[in-house]
């Protein structure tokens, strides 16, 4: 999921008098106003979108636009109660994990003809791979404006105290393995403090696990979605292999214990680059960022994504449209890409992305960037997904143990979600 | 036309009643749109399927009640409600009483540990449940002080039984304030005389209280019992901070299974039918309660 920036905030109370303006401009043609759901409460964020807003009623001066910030956590619980009461609103950001949900389901307005009309536009230019999710019969129905991946972010001051090899040594001596990462977290851990920690995981958010278990060539379940493979050995051999870090190594907190990285805490971290944002400015520590370790499968990339989508029950769904296509043009992703990293090819390069993001040396953002972007496979996601995710999440809290019988456990979690992998 | 000769519309007594059904007006619409219809609205919607984002809404008759009965995770779930509602209905009652039994002594600053022991129910319910979730962590504040008493405490919310022991507890201390000044009040509201009586004719202290103060505040007991065990049919908020249902689905209540379904699946129909399976429950042990009284609960008069 992307760019989670201390989103934990409530709505900025946005959306007052703006029937007013509207009618001051004095224009012949209908007010629209449009609203926006999005996850972000972030003050710099906000100030993009409201002057992309401000942007678009130069050309449209009969359109308002204003954004609604919802919680992260409860985001997508927020947003269909507000559709359930209807009170949808035009325009709504949503999570890669539930993609399928929403474009499946007829709950959005076909965006891609609408796209391609634009003059400029270059739909094109997005990969496949990014747009894979967001579409149903050729047809994008929700643009993935963020497409960040999954890197490490090491604390190389703690890993010297432990006498261990940061990533750094590793990748040099071709030794950047998921063995050898954990053996590094794992000295580490033995001092007392934290090894390697997936961020958002907290023995929830299992989706996370991608990160490692995709180096191992697991995958919960097919390629088509509709059969269980967490039963399968690469997941097992995976799930494993994170048992053992957690009980046997002391590589990475258990159920139930916090660490916090970014206060220093902690060896590694696996988490989306954006949260770069997070590291300490002053006392910090030396801190380094890298490509996910190779794993049994080979070398692998995640990404997260999130896209924006035209809610079809809007009055104004057309115009809403134009001004996603707006938001989301080339000179605009170029905007957005600093907080969000674009999809399009054209925005993928060094320069480009150096400018926006100043704490990433050149080769950081080779590497795990654009390396990632390209080749990331996108965190797992599936139609009913919350349902599917709390009965995966319940069984392997069996897993979590420090005596689990895995294979027992991923077959009834098999068993538990087939039938709804097959819905 | 005179309205001289008429017999008056509005006699004394209509203009009673009017002001009457005026003053009870304001309650009257509250109950009918905040409670009466929603009740019909669940049990409407509880015939249909709802999806949300495709925006469809089909009858689908009994087809939710059916899915009810077949549910294979409800018998754990309300497993776990039952557990719950009995571990916390027992532990509130018996240390409500036994707080008001002790804080009834007349002894100076007896009113600071009163409020001491009242202060968690003013408190916000989330606050209070987020500060526990620290304190339950595995290296949070309780084994860190049970480690420096050179025990090892278990990792509290990952394991189901201490999972549902720590949610009965955190709930328990925050609401057994309002328990106990119920009590309290009624403890103080026992006549001396029939101490007296009892003290004069040897009965012991445990004697008195269960012949005499039991009896006598029985009623206050029933009340309590009822407003407890309601109250913990509806618990939600520590779930749902605390353990998210889990570890596994031990801490799944049904009111959470019920914000799990409609909310965070979209199964809104479906809800809405475990919403009225609840509604059935507690409507029915409130209603055996009641009848309990008649054989266990004293009257005076």
């Amino acid at each position: 999921m992307s760019n989670r920036i201390n989103l934990k905030a409530f709505a900025a109370a946005l959306a007052v008098g703006l029937s007013l303006a509207a009618i001051g401009t004095a224009s012949a043609q209908e007010a629209v106003n449009l609203r926006m759901t999005i996850w972000s409460a972030n003050e710099a964020h906000l100030k993009l979108f409201n002057d992309m807003a401000a942007g678009f009623k130069q050309s449209h001066p009969n359109v308002t636009v204003t954004y609604e910030s919802l919680p992260f956590d409860t985001y997508t619980t927020a947003l269909t109660t507000q559709i359930a009461g209807g009170n949808a609103p035009d325009m709504a950001w949503i999570f890669e994990t539930t993609a399928y949900d929403f474009v499946n389901s007829g709950a959005l307005y076909p965006l891609g003809d609408k796209l391609n009309a634009i003059q400029g536009y270059n739909l094109a230019e997005v990969s496949p791979g990014a747009t894979e999710r967001w579409s149903k019969g050729g047809t994008l129905y929700a643009y993935p404006f963020s497409t960040s991946p999954f890197a490490v972010f090491a604390n190389n001051d703690l890993i010297r105290k432990a006498g261990a090899k940061t990533p750094d040594e590793l990748i040099k001596a071709g030794e950047w393995t998921w063995d050898k990462a954990i053996e590094t977290a794992s000295t580490v851990g033995r001092t007392g403090k934290g090894g390697l920690i997936i961020r958002d995981f907290n023995y929830q958010n299992w989706q996370n696990l991608a990160a490692i278990w995709n180096g191992f060539g697991a995958s919960p379940w097919s390629e088509d979605g509709k059969n269980c493979t967490i039963g399968d050995k690469p997941m097992t051999d995976a799930l494993s292999f994170i048992h053992d870090a957690i009980f046997k190594n002391k590589a990475m907190p258990g159920p139930g214990e916090n660490v916090d990285f970014f206060a220093g805490n902690a060896a590694m971290t696996i988490t989306q680059i954006s949260r770069a944002s997070l590291l300490p400015k002053q006392n910090g520590f030396e801190w380094d960022l890298v490509p996910l370790p190779k794993g049994p499968a080979g070398e692998y990339a995640l990404i997260g994504q999130a896209g924006i989508g035209v809610m079809q029950s809007s009055p104004h769904a057309d115009v809403a449209a134009e001004f996603v296509g707006y938001m989301t043009n080339p000179e605009n992703s170029a905007k957005l890409a600093q907080f969000f990293p674009s999809a399009r090819k054209s925005l993928l390069n060094a320069e480009t992305l150096k400018k926006t993001n100043p704490l990433l040396s050149q080769e950081q953002l080779e590497k795990v960037v654009i390396a990632g972007i390209s080749n990331g496979k996108v965190i797992p996601g599936h139609t009913g997904f919350a349902q599917i995710q709390q009965m995966v999440r319940a069984g392997l809290d069996a897993v979590w143990t420090p005596n689990a019988d895995i294979a027992n456990a991923t077959q009834k979690i098999c068993g538990q979600i087939s039938p709804l992998l097959k819905r | 036309m005179s309205a001289g000769h008429k017999t008056q519309f509005w006699t004394i007594a209509r203009r009673d009643s009017a002001a009457g059904y005026l003053f009870i007006a304001p309650q009257l619409a509250g109950i009918v749109t905040f409670v009466l219809l929603p009740l019909c609205l669940v049990f409407w919607y509880s015939l249909h399927e709802w999806n949300v984002l495709a925006n469809t809404f089909n009858y689908t008759g009994a087809q939710n009640y059916r899915m009810l009965l077949e549910d294979p995770s409800l018998p754990a779930v309300l497993g776990s409600t039952a557990l719950f509602s009995l571990g916390l209905v027992v532990l509130n009652m018996s240390l409500a009483l036994l707080l008001a039994v002790l804080l009834n002594q007349k002894l100076r600053g007896i009113a600071v540990f009163r409020t001491l022991f009242f202060s968690p129910v003013v408190v916000s319910l989330v606050a209070w449940t987020i500060v526990w979730g620290f304190l339950l962590q595995k290296n949070g504040g309780i084994n860190g002080m049970l480690l420096f008493l050179g025990i090892e405490g278990p990792n509290w919310l990952r394991e189901p039984v201490t999972a549902m022991i720590s949610v009965i507890v955190v709930q328990v201390f925050k609401n057994v304030g309002l328990n106990m000044i119920l009590f309290l009040a009624a403890l103080q509201s026992v006549p001396n005389e029939l101490y007296e009586a009892a003290r004069i004719d040897g009965a012991p202290p445990f004697k008195q209280f269960r012949r005499i103060t039991l009896p006598m505040i029985s009623p206050t007991i029933l009340l309590t019992s009822i407003i407890t065990i309601v109250g913990s049919l509806q618990v939600f908020a520590q779930i749902a901070v605390l353990t998210q249902g889990g570890p596994g689905v031990s801490t799944t209540v049904l009111v959470y299974y019920l914000y799990q379904q409609a909310f965070q699946f979209h199964f809104f129909g479906y809800g809405s039918t475990l919403s009225i399976l609840l509604f059935v429950i507690v409507a029915c042990l409130t209603f055996a309660q009641w009848q309990l009284r008649k054989r266990i609960v004293f009257y005076e008069n």
